[in-house]
């Protein structure tokens, strides 16, 4: 595809800041959401779950619990009949345990019984005996020859010969560009450090939740939240041995996902509760489940080294980088790789990582995966490495920073990106420009995400009164109901609130992938934008038809077509109209897999203040500046950078899981696992950048990501600088600050 | 038709698309690069594995591939112009 953007052109939407067509319905609590879901007969189910974080599963005795009167089913992995295809094996056995538990809250078996509470009684009927085994925790530890195995059949991928003895690291990978020891060779000043950073979870607000109903005539169905209801679909039903057409997954509303909800954990367990009772179930996780048994995201273990002439010249880059993967490999450590060290234009770059299990949930997705660790080694040493210099750090970088032209280590040179700008904009920033609190710390810290695009279909189904709706197959998350409305609207010329987004279930629009990557609003957008242009050219034949000309002699904007040929002209309203007469009624389609996903940058910029005598961190200020493209609706492109700016601030300041010896979490829950509330923090201040990718239509970028990863170093160089020493370990809880504070005393 | 990177090119030789390999791949191909006469995607697959046996035609076609700097997940019937350079990429998801 050639560039598709048209830089000149003026919107009447597009930019605006239009009110949300899903706003009345959330704050009246009208929005129906996972748990909201209620059918007649419906019975509930409840999970079994491990107290070992690593144990051999010798038996599962179900037989008192099936024999109690109120329980109508009884489910472990051996009901999953597609549950060791090699496509699923990892996520079926994450589901539910086949053999071994292999942390602490793995599910091993479910029960549906007549109410919640019996359910959760019926459990202590399951008898398991278990042969525990001594469970392993930090990444470090499962890297060393001689720990305890996981995977007994797992050998690390990854080398040009395979090891000849089993591992917990699943895979080995390398890039590179240049040559890193003769970068380093030509380097006047050289800075490395380690560094760690902890699990951290997405912190959703609403758990986990679904309801089915089980259908011998293959029309079963689940309600659920989540961000892919295709993938849903997908998953649940290779692992129940369905075909696709016989499962219909209903996306309900999603209070939260941040990539935790691009995976599934109750769906195919809560069918074969429903195949077995013949009921429809519904299963809700409690708080602590979804901390302890779904997927937070990698902790990792990190090193970085950057080398500079005096002149603050980048000369090599190198990094270091092992990722946990919890129980199943699949860390997002291949990404952490690429993304490391792409905010800069240097010709020397190697990176190694490492996919690692260990004894805790598998992980997921969580905004930008594997970007914001490694970046925050990156980003930490070119902090150390300014002042060292004694340059600006916001220099430094614009000395240094990626462009259009610069070769990226995972392979293509970059296309036109807007990291300059958005430094130059941090650097012009009423913050920047302001003066440090006295004995404050303040930092800046750049961040890449690559973005992606992926399949996505849309429909337009226009009314005969020229009112339309907007049936697209991407969970709204961040506002893409709004988005998609303002696309359409802008390419057909009508009044917003003349056309009506709404999600479809599986049935009722085509693919889709997942809400996630940044990718809605650009690839959800360029179907709504071909659809909306597809209802366009049916406008004009529609019309051409009724003045008895061609469709070439019709012109249309506006919301009005008018004949070249003559004075007619037609309303919108008026085509629909007549639609009928003219071959029925007008439906447009839009169904791609989009390319073109132009890479997002940004930079922030926090100021902190540290209590020497406790350790706690007050943020004072901060600033998110980054590049859209175009912003399609600039408040919410504002809230995507605010959103992720406090989720990193949290893993940067406080969140952690804290495990015992054992590898029990031991802060399942909001008043332990803390994450920021908005009393704890300023408002984030935003400025946006937009810099059009020029494979969008109108410039867009995806900003649903990039905003997580500067804070990390933002915040943690920040504390650093307040108390006069290094951090490299997050988070900088009070207790970890003090230390800090105490030891270089 | 192939040829490798280094080699003079004939003047009267048509254009052949360039394929960047990363360090990984390299590892495969003991090259960095290759020059692939191929109209698209599936038939510049088909040729690389052709010359190189230590690259597999199933994991390249899963992965990602960027022509010409445009990132494509599913590139199976996509275009490779006789100037194109191409490269294999990890596919990316997200959050």
């Amino acid at each position: 595809m050639s560039e598709a953007t048209d830089m000149h052109r003026e919107f009447k939407y597009i930019g605006q800041r239009t009110i949300r067509p899903d706003g009345y319905d959330k704050v009246t609590g009208r929005a129906n959401y996972g748990a909201d879901l209620a059918l007649p007969g419906m019975v509930w189910g409840k999970v079994l779950r491990s107290p070992h974080a690593h144990a051999k599963i010798v038996s599962i005795n179900t037989s008192k619990a099936e024999a109690h009167p109120d329980v109508l089913a009884v489910a472990t992995f051996a009901d999953f009949p597609g549950g060791s295809h090699p496509a699923v094996h990892d996520l079926a056995r994450n589901i539910l345990a086949e053999d071994k538990a292999l942390y602490h809250g793995h599910a091993v078996a479910a029960v549906a019984a007549r109410s919640a509470r019996v359910a959760e009684e019926a459990l202590a009927l399951i008898e398991v005996k278990y042969k525990p085994l001594k469970p392993v925790l930090k990444v470090e530890d499962a890297m060393q020859e001689g720990s305890p195995l996981l995977h007994e059949d797992m050998f690390t991928e990854g080398y040009e010969k395979k090891p000849s003895k089993p591992s917990n690291i699943a895979t080995r990978a390398e890039m590179k560009i240049g040559d890193v020891a003769a970068g380093f060779a030509e380097a006047d000043i050289v800075v490395e450090r380690d560094f760690y950073t902890p699990t951290a979870h997405q912190g959703y607000i609403e758990p986990h939740a679904c309801t089915v109903r089980y259908d011998e005539d293959g029309q079963s169905m689940v309600w659920c939240c989540t961000q892919g209801h295709f993938d849903v679909r997908a998953s649940t039903a290779k692992i129940l041995g369905m075909e696709l057409g016989a499962l219909k997954v209903v996306p309900s509303e999603i209070g939260g996902g941040f990539g935790g909800k691009t995976t599934i954990y109750l769906e195919p367990v809560a069918l074969v509760l429903s195949k077995k009772s013949g009921r429809p179930v519904k299963m809700v996780m409690d708080r602590d489940e979804v901390f302890i048994a779904t997927g937070p995201t990698s902790a990792a273990k990190l090193w970085a080294k950057v080398g500079a002439k005096k002149d603050g010249t980048i000369t090599a880059m190198e990094g270091r980088i092992a990722f946990e993967a919890g129980a199943f490999k699949g860390s997002p450590m291949m990404p952490g790789v690429m993304a490391m060290f792409t905010p800069y234009d240097c010709p020397n770059i190697r990176v190694e990582g490492f996919d690692v299990v260990v004894n805790k949930s598998k992980v997921a997705a969580y905004r930008a995966p594997g970007a914001p660790q490694s970046e925050f080694a990156a980003e930490m040493v070119v902090n150390e490495l300014a002042e060292k210099l004694g340059m600006d750090p916001i220099d430094l970088r614009l000395k240094n920073a990626a462009k259009e032209g610069t070769q990226t280590i995972y392979g293509p040179k970059l296309k036109r990106v807007g990291l300059v700008e958005c430094l130059e904009a941090a650097k012009n920033s009423p913050h920047y420009q302001s003066a440090l609190q006295q004995g404050g710390g303040r930092s800046v810290a750049a961040g890449f995400w690559f973005n992606i695009g992926g399949q996505s279909s849309v429909t337009i189904n226009m009314n005969p009164d020229g009112t339309g709706t907007i049936v697209e197959g991407s969970p709204d998350i961040g506002g893409s109901r709004a988005s998609m409305q303002m696309m359409a609207a802008e390419e057909l010329g009508i009044p917003l609130n003349n056309l009506k987004p709404i999600i479809a279930d599986t049935e009722n629009v085509a693919v889709s992938q997942g809400t996630g990557g940044s990718r809605t609003t650009f690839a959800t957008g360029m179907a709504t934008i071909e659809a909306a242009r597809n209802v366009v050219q049916q406008f004009k034949e529609r019309a051409a038809a009724l003045w008895n000309v061609t469709p070439d002699q019709v012109n249309y904007a506006d919301g009005v077509a008018k004949n070249t040929a003559g004075e007619d002209q037609l309303t919108v309203a008026e085509i629909c109209k007549n639609a009928e007469k003219t071959g029925g009624q007008i439906s447009g389609q839009g169904n791609l897999n989009a390319r073109g996903a132009g890479p997002s940058f940004a930079v922030h910029v926090c100021d902190v203040a540290v209590d020497q005598d406790t350790g706690k961190v007050d943020v004072l200020r901060y600033t998110a500046i980054q590049d859209a493209g175009k912003a399609i609706h600039p408040g919410y492109v504002e809230g995507q950078y605010q959103g992720g700016a406090v989720q990193g601030i949290g893993w940067a300041l406080n969140e952690e899981y804290v495990f015992s010896d054992q590898g029990v979490m031991e802060n399942p829950g909001f008043l332990d696992y803390r994450i920021p509330l908005a009393s704890d923090l300023p408002m984030i201040e935003t400025v946006l950048v937009e810099v059009p990718n020029a494979f969008h239509p109108y410039g867009v970028r995806g900003v649903g990501e990039t905003g997580i990863i500067p804070p990390l170093a933002a915040v943690g160089y920040a504390v650093g600088s307040a108390i006069g020493a290094k951090v490299e370990e997050l988070p900088c809880s009070p207790p970890r600050v003090l230390s800090l504070i105490q030891a270089s005393a | 038709m192939l040829a490798a990177s280094g080699a003079e090119p004939d003047p009267g030789e048509r254009l052949m698309a360039t394929v960047v390999f990363s360090s990984e791949l390299q590892q495969l191909t003991g090259e960095a690069s290759a020059q692939v006469d191929a109209s698209d995607y599936r038939g510049l697959v088909a040729q690389l594995v052709g010359r190189y046996a230590k690259l597999d035609q199933q994991a390249l076609m899963a992965m990602a591939v960027a022509i010409d700097g445009e990132i494509v997940h599913d590139p199976l019937l996509e275009p490779v112009s006789a100037d194109s350079e191409v490269h294999f990429l990890y596919k990316i998801s997200g959050g």
